[in-house]
Order: structure tokens, then sequence, then C-alpha cells
């Protein structure tokens, strides 16, 4: 195939790998941020907690694979934004591993100091993680200083400016607010009584931080809008996403969960498809000049490698989503606790 | 300090904490499968009980290896740009293709394994078991894969980076990078397969050693005594064929090393001057005076390992300029203590396996004892193997060719040393990402530095505590019944003479 038709192709299997992650790993992620305002007793910790237990490691998967596929197919990039992003990215790793061994040791010693301590854990990592990966979002779709080979000039000071802060919180309530339905989901009684407020308070949050994000990238962040103007077509995005918010309230007051949690991922979806047209063709974008920016094109592995990765994709795809569908199926239903629980 | 020293610190503490799980996972997978099929076929409860709870423990060091292992993907960004805009092309796919195939079939298994024991059919449980071995051994090839290219690359070639149809300069300098050519030769690459097979090895040996270690403790203390012992034994077979099969892997290796890397293997070795060498079993390498202190030698040994004859010359560190030569104090004395521990491990599961045949190992008390030390001797051998890979490869992060002439002469320049060609290698100094600077690096190894110590206290800790519960009695539903079951089903006579102590233990007796 041609190089400009891989980098094209190998963009939208970014976009595909990204969402994948903000979808599944989003809930696992909302559930952390929920578990302490909504899960009162032990009891209802540990049904947080294995509600994501058996789903969340494969779900993190998805951004090792979404990292690894960086690496291989847009080598550039992955250097810029994980080096220009250095100390967020640190933090972010340190929440990740944070989140994970909270899960596994929490449950290990039922004493209330140790439960706490690793709650917060849990709580914490969640929280940093969310933020973080907003942070990162904004200021790539902001832009940053870059030099010629792609190095970023600006420091970890200069990421959290208000821009990149909104986008992280709007991350943070978008995965509250989809961890809240799926909880409802797996939940049963008085403890899925009570998340219905959290629902409804994150769904507040989120469609505040939506709308300032949406104003804010309207009107101080041109180049994210340029595409819109050049492919009319995208304000579809826009529709969809609309939709899909404000069908969320709808179903909350019928009472259809499941339609709602469909549709926060449909949200989150259409995020990550505004990220990306946001973007093209640019990965990072250079805010000192247009041309340092590091776009699909000069950042692509050549073709050869971008087409033996798309034959790795195309044959292991498959196989991922086969055993994905056995992992939900057969843990499927309303979450309980038995002797293999957390 | 500066970056590049700061960045392998960070590099090095975070892989090998990190390393200190996936060999123990996937030996201990192994072992999992082999208890499992043994219960599917025989239907004797034990060895669900022990399935389970090694799964119970395999699952707590699964998870802190899951969330160590995430670091080590986005580090080679944060802190090796430059590293990683060179070997991109190559050296991602690598791991792209790991997280594929490896780290989806894994975690998605994992879940089936650890919290499906109830939802599914031991048959499908055994299958899942059997397909979480097979995503971890997986990963394993990547990886290595990925390793071994930067030691001795193949199937790619170097080209200059351009930039909208011009080539592209940083600092009036062209910039190069690796692109594929053959992807076969780039995961067949020379040393490869005996990298891939020697790890594999050593995660065998860490995985069965840990069992073997929480076994003869509780034949110790004479708790689950049935349990204990065919989890040991079960171990010690993998053992005992691992501790062998890592010294002939270990020899064709270091041949390898050899043929590729010469200067690594001459630091090994401490190996100063070319000419006939000796194998040096104990010393200090002293870079002052180019000579072995309190050495102790077999004269002409490493000529014969590497040539069968005791006096053909070996190439030493004086072929390669002072700024080519690795170190030489590390990769030497982690070599040899690897290869001292390795060698201790064949006396031990030979004499282990001797008196397991004889019908004496289990009141072999001090034997017993050693076992239950000797899991930090396999994992201390393990980290030592790759201290002496990577420090050996330095000053490289890829390593550029060497050339032999046909008749096995090295090809020096008129100087009569190695002339590498710097464009088609990358020093490790010019690796590091240039945005970043030591204050950060500096503080991410404190960052990671006191996770970790957590991290490793809380894993230690929480270890011990299930080591100390045990395993579940087979199933309280039937109680007595399942005691008589158990008991028949073990006893040997021609061993019950040699049980250590009367089987007074509660726990025991209520199984």
């Amino acid at each position: 195939m041609e190089f400009e038709t891989l980098c094209i192709i190998w963009f939208l299997i970014e976009g595909v790998l990204l969402a994948g992650y903000a979808v599944l790993d989003g809930f696992d992620l909302g559930v952390g941020i929920l578990h302490p305002f909504v899960a009162k007793t032990d009891t209802e910790r540990r049904l947080s907690m294995n509600s994501i237990g058996p789903l969340w490691d494969g779900n993190e998967v998805w951004l090792v694979t979404f990292g690894g596929a960086l690496f291989a197919a847009f080598p550039n990039a992955y250097a810029t934004v994980f080096s220009g992003f250095y100390t967020a990215f640190m933090l972010l790793l340190f929440a990740l591993i944070f989140r994970a061994v909270s899960l596994e040791f929490r449950s290990k010693i039922a004493s209330d100091r140790w439960r706490r301590f690793w709650d917060w854990g849990f709580f914490g990592g969640s929280f940093l993680a969310s933020l973080l990966f907003g942070v990162a979002v904004g200021n790539a779709i902001a832009g940053m200083p870059l030099d010629a080979e792609g190095n970023v000039l600006a420091s970890v000071l200069d990421q959290l400016n208000p821009y990149g802060l909104l986008v992280g919180l709007m991350t943070v309530s978008m995965f509250a607010l989809h961890g809240g339905l799926f909880l409802y989901l797996r939940t049963e009684g008085e403890f899925q009584a009570r998340l219905r407020d959290w629902m409804w308070r994150s769904w507040g949050l989120f469609l505040v931080t939506f709308m300032l994000t949406t104003f804010y990238t309207v009107a101080k962040v041109p180049r994210a809008t340029a595409n819109f103007e050049h492919y009319p077509a995208l304000v579809g995005l826009v529709v969809v996403a609309i939709f899909a918010v404000a069908n969320i309230p709808r179903c909350l007051y019928w009472g259809r969960p499941g339609q709602a949690f469909l549709s926060s991922t449909v949200v989150i979806v259409s995020q990550v498809a505004l990220f990306g047209a946001a973007l093209f063709p640019n990965l990072v974008t250079a805010s000192n000049d247009p041309a340092l920016s590091v776009t699909i094109f000069n950042a692509a592995s050549s073709v050869k490698t971008l087409n033996i990765m798309l034959l790795i994709a195309v044959i292991g795809m498959p196989f991922v989503l086969t055993y994905s569908g056995i992992i939900y199926w057969t843990f499927r239903g309303k979450v309980t606790i038995g002797e293999h629980s957390y | 300090m500066d970056v590049v020293l700061l960045s392998r610190i960070q590099f090095a503490l975070t892989i090998a904490f990190h390393y200190i799980f996936p060999p123990l996972t996937i030996g201990m997978a192994v072992v999992m499968v082999f208890l499992e099929g043994r219960f599917l076929r025989t239907k004797q409860p034990i060895y669900e009980v022990a399935a389970k709870f090694w799964t119970k423990v395999f699952a707590l060091n699964f998870a802190i290896g899951v969330a160590t292992g995430i670091v080590m993907e986005f580090q080679f960004g944060t802190n090796w740009a430059t590293y990683s805009r060179f070997v991109g092309d190559v050296f991602g796919s690598a791991l792209a293709a790991e997280g594929i195939f490896a780290f989806f079939l894994e975690s998605g298994f994992l879940a089936i394994l650890v919290f499906g024991w109830d939802r599914v059919s031991p048959a499908m449980h055994f299958f899942s078991t059997l397909m979480v071995a097979v995503g971890s051994i997986f990963s394993s090839v990547w990886i290595v894969v990925a390793n071994s290219w930067q030691q001795t690359p193949a199937g790619h070639h170097i080209v200059q980076m351009m930039r909208d149809g011009e080539p592209l300069m940083v600092d009036g300098q062209p910039v190069f990078r690796a692109e594929i050519v053959d992807f076969w030769a780039l995961v067949f690459n020379p040393s490869t397969m005996h990298r891939l097979v020697h790890v594999w090895i050593g995660a065998f040996i860490v995985g069965s050693f840990f069992i073997m270690s929480i076994s003869a403790y509780y034949l110790l203390r004479g708790r689950h005594l049935d349990f204990a012992r065919r989890s040991f034994s079960g171990a010690l077979v993998l053992a005992t064929v691992s501790s062998l099969a890592a010294l002939i892997s270990g020899h064709f290796q270091a041949n390898n090393v050899y043929r590729y890397q010469p200067a690594k293997l001459a630091a090994f070795e401490g190996h100063y001057t070319t000419g006939p060498a000796d194998m040096s079993l104990f010393g200090i390498p002293d870079d002052e005076t180019e000579t072995i202190r309190f050495n102790i030698a077999v004269p002409g040994g490493l000529s014969f390992l590497l040539h069968e004859d005791f006096s053909t010359p070996v190439v030493g560190l004086d072929r390669f300029r002072p700024e080519d030569r690795p170190p030489t104090l590390l990769p030497f004395a982690s070599y040899h203590i690897m290869i001292g521990l390795g060698m201790a491990f064949i006396a031990l599961t030979l004499t282990a396996s001797f008196l397991l045949w004889r019908g004496r190992l289990w009141n072999t008390r001090w034997l017993l004892w050693v076992f239950v030390f000797a899991v930090g001797g396999a994992m201390v051998s393990n980290q030592l193997g790759w201290v002496a890979a990577e420090v050996g490869r330095q000053p490289w992060i890829v390593h550029p060719p060497v050339e032999w002439t046909p008749d096995g002469a090295l090809v020096v320049g008129p100087s009569g040393v190695v002339e590498y060609d710097e464009t088609v290698g990358l020093r490790t100094v010019d690796a590091v990402s240039p945005s970043v600077d030591a204050g950060q690096v500096l503080g991410s190894v404190i960052g990671f530095g006191l996770i970790y110590l957590l991290l490793g206290t809380v894993w230690v800790f929480v270890l011990d505590l299930k080591i100390r519960h045990g395993p579940d009695a087979p199933d309280d539903s039937i109680g007595s019944v399942g005691d008589g079951l158990l008991e028949t089903a073990t006893r040997r006579p021609t061993r019950a003479a040699g049980m250590t102590g009367p089987r007074n233990d509660s726990e025991d007796r209520k199984a």
C-alpha cells in the first residue's frame, strides 16, 4: 500500500486502540474515582472492586498495546510525547501502579487501617490517572513548542495550564459517570440506589466541563477547529456527542441504565474521535512553528514496518476480541463476593 | 549526576524489580498446568487443592508483574527518546506484537484462572491455565527478540531520516534510523534463540525453586505434608532438568557472545590480552594493571571452551579502544556468581533427586532447609545474568557488528583495534531524551525507589501471610469422607517410614 494510506490507517488504528482503552479502562477508573463516595461499608467497597476485578487487567492492555503500536508505527511521536510529558507520565505510571496493587492487596488483610490505605490508593490512582490522561490530551491539542527533532521545549509547569487541567477534569467526570453507570448495572439493592445521585452529579460535572472545553477550544485553539472547516462532515461527531450526552439523563429518568451506559460509551468514543479530528494530520502540534509539528507522515515508520504491523494487527485483533468476549461473558451479571474474590 | 547515568539507574532499578516477577509467573504457570492436568486426569482432590493454592500465590506475583511492567513499556519513550527514534521501526514492532499476541492472552485468561473456578467447567479452567502459561511464555519471546536485536542487530538497514523530502538535519548533522528489511531475520537474529532458551530455563528454575521453597517449609513444619510432597516432587523434576539444561545452554550462549560481541565475553572472563585464555574461577579484574587479582584459574580453560583446544588464542580487551570497552568488574562478577550459583543448583537438585529416589529426601532436614532459602539464589542468578548481558553490552545501546575473517581471526583496523562503524550502532550516552533534565529523572528515580520499596515490603508481607495460611482443605462439604479418600489415595507404604515426625498436624488431619 501507499505510504500515505498506511499512515492514515495507522492513525485510525491508534484511534481505535485509544477509544478501546478509554471505554474499557474508563469504567475501571470511574469505579475507582466514585467508590469512596458511594460505597459505605466494607462489603460495598469489595463489591465495587470486584465489579472490575477480573476485567481491569485486560482493559489496561489496551493502553499497553496503544503505547507499543505508537512506538512501532510513529516512533517520533512516541519519543516526543513520552519524553515531552516526562513528569506527567511518571506520575501517571505511579498512579497506575497504585491502582493495580491496591486492588490486589486490599482484601488480603482484614484490618481497617490497611483497607483504608488501599482504598485511598485505589481512589488516588484512578483519579490521578484520569486527570493526567486529560492533561496530556489537552496539551496535545493546544500544542507545545518543539525543536527540529521533535523534542518538547516546555516544562511540566507549562503543561499544567488551565486548558490541560480543564480537559483533565472533563476526563475525570466522564470516567466517573461511565464507571457509575457500569457499577449501577452490576449491583443491586440499597447500594445500587445510592449510586443514582452520584451518576447525576458526575453527569452534571461532565456537562459543565464538556461545554467549557468546547467553548475554550473553539475560541482559543484555532488549530483544533481547522479540520472542521476543511471537512464539514466532522461536525457530525459533535452532533453525535451532544445527542449521547443528552440521552443519559433521559435514560436515567426512565430507568434504562443499560442504554445510559451505551450512551456514555458513545460519548467517550466520540470524544476520542474529536481528539483525532482536532489533531489530524498532526500527532503533536508545534505551537512555535507549524512546520515543526510531528505529523503522522514525518513520524511514521517505513512502509515495510507499517505493512508488517498491519498484518500483525489483522491476525491478532480477532483473537483479542474473542478472548475479551469470553471473559466478559463469563463474568456477566450482578457481582457477588465469593471465596476467590478480592 | 547527569541524565545518562540517572536514566540508566532508573532503568536498572525498574527492570530489576520488575524481573523478580515474570520468571516466577512463567515457571509457576508450568507447574500449575501440570498440577491441574493431573487433577483433570486423576480427579484426586489434592491436586485441585494444590492448583488453587498456587493460583492464589501466582495471582499476587502476576499483579505486581503487571503493575511494574507497564513502566517498562513507556520508559523507552520517556527516558530514551533518541534511542526510540533510532530503533522504533524495528524494536517497536516487537513490543506491539507482544501486546497483541501475549498480553491480551495472559490477562484475559488470568481472569478465569483466578476468579473463574466456580464459573466455568474444570476443562475450561484447565484451558485457561494453559493459555496463561502460553501467554506468559509468548511475552518473554517478544521482549527477548527486541533485546537480542540490540545485542546482535539483523534484518534491518540504516537510513537517513527525511523531512518533507529533504534530509533531516539536527545541529548540522544528518539523523539516521534503523528500518526493517527482513522481519524474520530480525526476529531470529543471531542471538535470539540462545538467549530465549536461557531466559526460559532461568524462569523455570526460579518458578520451581519458589515452589520447592514453600513446600520445604511446610515439610519442615510438618504441615500440609501430602500437598507439599507432591508440589516439591513435581517442581524438583523441572528444577533438575532446567539446572542441567542451563549449563548446556549457557555454554552455547557464551560461544555466541564471543562470535558477535567479543568485547563482552572478554569482560565476562576478565581476558585482557589476546592469546591463549585461562578460565578464571575466582578473582577481581583490575583495569589498571590489566590482570586479575587473587586469580584462581584453569589454564587454557577458556580457549578450550571456545575452540576445543587449550592453546588457541582468544580475543581480549586489547583489541578494542578504551572507549569501546565495556566495564569489566560488574560483568565479570555477575557472570561468575551466576555460573557459581548455576553449578550449586545442579549439585542441589541432583542430590535431592537422588534422595527422593532412595526415599530419604523427606527426612533429610538440612537439605530441605537449604531449599527454603535456595529460591533467593535462583532469583539472584536470573538478575545477574541480565546484569552481565546488559552491562557487558556497554558502551552501546545498539551494538554494531564485528567481522571475522574466514580463518577465524577478528577483523581489526590498521592500529590493531576493532573499528566499529558508528553509524550502524548507537552509544548509550547518545540515546537519552534531549528534553528531559537531570532533576526530573532524579525525581522519578526517588519516586520509583520509594514505591518499589513499599511494594516489595508489602509483597513479602502478604506472601508470608499466604504461606502461613497454607492451602485450603480439599472440600469442606464432604469432611471426613474426603479425609478417607485422601488417605487412601496417597498412602505409600515404602515412604511411610520416612515421614518427618508423627502426623499430628491439626490442619492436615482436618483435610
